[in-house]
């Protein structure tokens, strides 16, 4: 009897010791990916680590310094680029409606259960998983080659972006809408539209309109980066500030307000929105 | 009398609900269609549809899956060059060149389907398309070029002036300006993808290469493969092993700085409000700030380079993890937290025991997820910062030059991020549920 209790007391810290040992090498390995991928970056950037840390806040002390330098103009100058803001918002409410509005379609097409043809549900699903892979700044950069430059390359590309992120997520919420609904509307003879559209649409619209919402603030985001590379609004005006380098630091300062202010606003309001939205109060 | 009047107030109740319903039913999606509308033509939708330029889109297409061979002579010397893509990387040595092109006093280029193309001495050029006729045109420094096409109207597909001729075809390009005479013959596929011209084995078959392999050469091989100048595999692997890094040390270094913060953002771990109020509030300037004004603010530090890139993603995510984080902890199970604290365990045994098992399918899904979508955001970044696979991408659009190039690696993208999504997704299904 003891002897066994001693064994399995044996046989349990053997096991332990195995464990931690597993956990312990784990983590070592772990540990050094990543102090070896620091140091490789580290190499390869154009300025060291610590050479650059005491530099870090240098250009925004140069920007906040010349911000209260100038600050009686920076009323003047947030208002002046209110309308490049307006563009950019414009870019990703627009690109997130189409967005909504083709994953939505789509997303009936290849839920399982309700999936009107289901040999198709493969091919649409592939498609979705491609558009999300491609990143915007890919498709914005060709279809300024094709259209010019300006708002709407940029609308495009993340309108696609948009579809197969929220293609996704959108046929994720359909599959768990109960069917009896569908049910009901087959009985009376209604077509596949229909019951699409009174059957599925109202109980999953909470749900989809939280997650369009929660893509609209990543979009305004990248509405914004894509303007830094040439597709126009506040990005764009952002890249020429910057470049008019010291001395013109206000207008980037303005910027960086208007673009802090949009991002933060529009967070606050989803979430709360979102907050509304899946906890099933009206709105 | 009572139940009846309280029927008509229901009835009316109803008859106003369904009146709103139905009003949000068509007053939405009129609503969003006048919103597109006016976005139509505040991005000037109307002149974009005029502008759009189709032969842009014509050439971008078709020099996705084809390449050209240039076959041009230079007007003032006589000295004739072949070469792929007009690239010296893929010129062809003085004195050799594809069979269809036979070098000489005269040069005779043969487009295929009956179109030929010769380049006479004094640098006379006479170009004979089939079914039209043969087109001649002579350059010189003093008189421009002097062009001579058969009878009849000009066709839309020849392009001449005083100083310059060119002429599209099914069969190719053909331009003679007073410095140059140039022809291009477009192909299939993408050329010299695997081995250069200068390289012993261009234009080795898969066979004739296995055979070179196996007795071997595979190490030669793989190295003039590996160092192909015309596709620089070498560097595209690096450009996309540097882009996964910028995402894997910015995702990962982001998790472990912001896992502990968030304990100090969350209700039941720290009681102090202000410390709460401003945790928080740190973490939504860190993710308010965003990327892009990171990624600028940074390299004006740091250079460009993945480093930046780095912290940039480092800097944002460390924000959104935060505030997932510290939503997770207030809503983990006080109870396993109560048994851990009955042994006698201080706050950091509470926390290693009784709180991160609770917590670590949330951050590892988390995290996972974040990894394969910062390898995106990766690609973006180093397009602005200048690194990895971003900068080669968008420095091969802009030169609007070589789109097989861009279609290589938008496909490298496109397969990097998927093996990056099923990777996480693997470890996602191990770690959790195992």
């Amino acid at each position: 009897m003891t002897a066994s209790l001693t064994d399995l007391h044996a046989a349990y810290d053997a096991q332990l010791r195995t464990k931690r040992l597993w956990t312990a090498t784990g983590l070592l390995i772990f540990v050094l990916l990543l102090v070896a991928g620091f140091l490789t970056a580290n190499d390869r950037n154009a300025g060291g680590f610590l050479q650059g840390i005491p530099n870090v806040f240098d250009f925004p002390a140069d920007v906040v310094t010349e911000a209260i330098a100038r600050a009686p103009e920076l009323p003047g100058l947030v208002i002046r680029y209110l309308p490049s803001l307006a563009e950019t918002v414009n870019i990703a409410a627009a690109a997130t409606l189409i967005g909504a509005a083709i994953a939505a379609a789509l997303a009936f097409l290849v839920t399982r259960g309700l999936a009107p043809a289901p040999w198709a549900v493969a091919p649409i699903r592939r498609l979705l998983d491609t558009l999300r892979a491609v990143p915007e700044i890919v498709i914005a950069l060709i279809l300024i080659f094709v259209l010019g430059g300006g708002p709407v390359p940029a609308m495009i590309a993340i309108a696609l972006h948009t579809t197969g992120a929220l293609g996704k997520l959108f046929s994720e919420v359909a599959e768990n809408a109960p069917l009896g609904a569908v049910e009901g509307l087959r009985s009376v003879g209604a077509s596949w539209p229909q019951r699409m559209l009174f059957g599925v649409l109202p109980q999953v619209a909470p749900n989809w309109l939280s997650y369009a919402l929660l893509r609209f603030e990543i979009n305004i985001r990248a509405s914004a980066i894509l303007g830094f590379v040439g597709a126009g609004g506040i990005g764009y005006d952002l890249r020429n500030a910057m470049s008019w380098g010291q001395g013109r630091f206000a207008e980037a300062a303005a910027i960086f307000i208007l673009l802090f202010a949009t991002i933060v606003i529009v967070d606050q309001i989803g979430s709360a929105i979102r907050e509304r939205l899946t906890k099933g109060a009206a709105l | 009398m009572t139940a009846l009047a309280d029927h008509a107030g229901r009835y009316a109740a109803a008859e106003s609900h369904f009146a709103r319903a139905r009003l949000w039913l068509i007053g939405l999606p009129a609503l969003l269609l006048a919103y597109l509308v006016y976005i139509f033509f505040a991005f000037e939708g109307p002149a974009l549809i005029r502008d759009a330029n189709a032969d842009n889109a014509r050439i971008l297409v078709s020099d996705m899956v084809t390449h050209k061979v240039h076959v041009s002579r230079d007007n003032r010397d006589g000295s004739i060059e072949v070469s792929v893509e007009g690239e010296r990387k893929g010129r062809y040595p003085e004195g050799e060149s594809p069979a269809w092109v036979s070098l000489g006093e005269t040069t005779v280029i043969d487009l295929g389907g009956g179109h030929v193309v010769t380049f006479g001495p004094d640098n006379a050029t006479e170009y004979a398309v089939p079914g039209y006729g043969t087109i001649f045109a002579q350059p010189s420094r003093s008189r421009g070029v002097d062009a001579t096409l058969p009878d009849g109207p000009v066709p839309d597909w020849i392009n001449a002036s005083r100083n310059r001729i060119v002429a599209d075809t099914e069969a190719g390009r053909f331009i003679v300006t007073r410095n140059r005479t140039e022809v291009f013959r477009y192909f299939a596929g993408w050329e010299l993808f695997f081995f250069t011209l200068d390289s012993p084995y261009h234009g080795f078959g898969l066979g004739a290469l296995t055979t070179a392999a196996f007795g071997g050469e595979a190490g030669a091989i793989w190295e003039e493969f590996w160092t192909n100048d015309m596709w620089r595999h070498a560097e595209v692997a690096w450009a996309l092993f540097e882009t996964i890094l910028m995402a894997f040390l910015g995702t990962m270094g982001a998790a472990m700085i912001a896992l502990p913060l968030s304990f100090l953002a969350a209700r039941g771990f720290t009681p102090l409000a202000l410390v709460r109020f401003f945790s928080r509030r740190l973490f939504d300037f860190l993710r308010g700030v965003d990327g892009l004004i990171w990624t600028i603010v940074l390299s004006r530090a740091f250079g460009p380079g993945p480093l930046t890139g780095t912290l940039a993603i480092l800097l944002t995510d460390t924000g959104s993890f935060g505030k997932l984080f510290s939503e997770a902890l207030e809503n983990v199970d006080r109870r396993q937290i109560e048994g851990v604290r009955s042994t006698g365990a201080g706050a950091v045994l509470r926390a290693r025991f009784g709180v991160i098992p609770q917590l670590l399918p949330v951050l590892l899904a988390q995290v996972l997820y974040y990894l394969e979508s910062n390898t995106r955001s990766a690609t973006v970044i180093g397009a602005i910062t200048g690194g990895g696979i971003g900068l080669l991408l968008t420095q091969a659009i802009i030169t609007q030059k070589d789109w097989e190039e861009v279609t290589y690696y938008v496909l490298l993208v496109v397969l990097m991020v998927f093996a990056m999504d099923s990777i996480s997704g693997w470890l996602r299904r191990r770690l959790i549920r195992g």
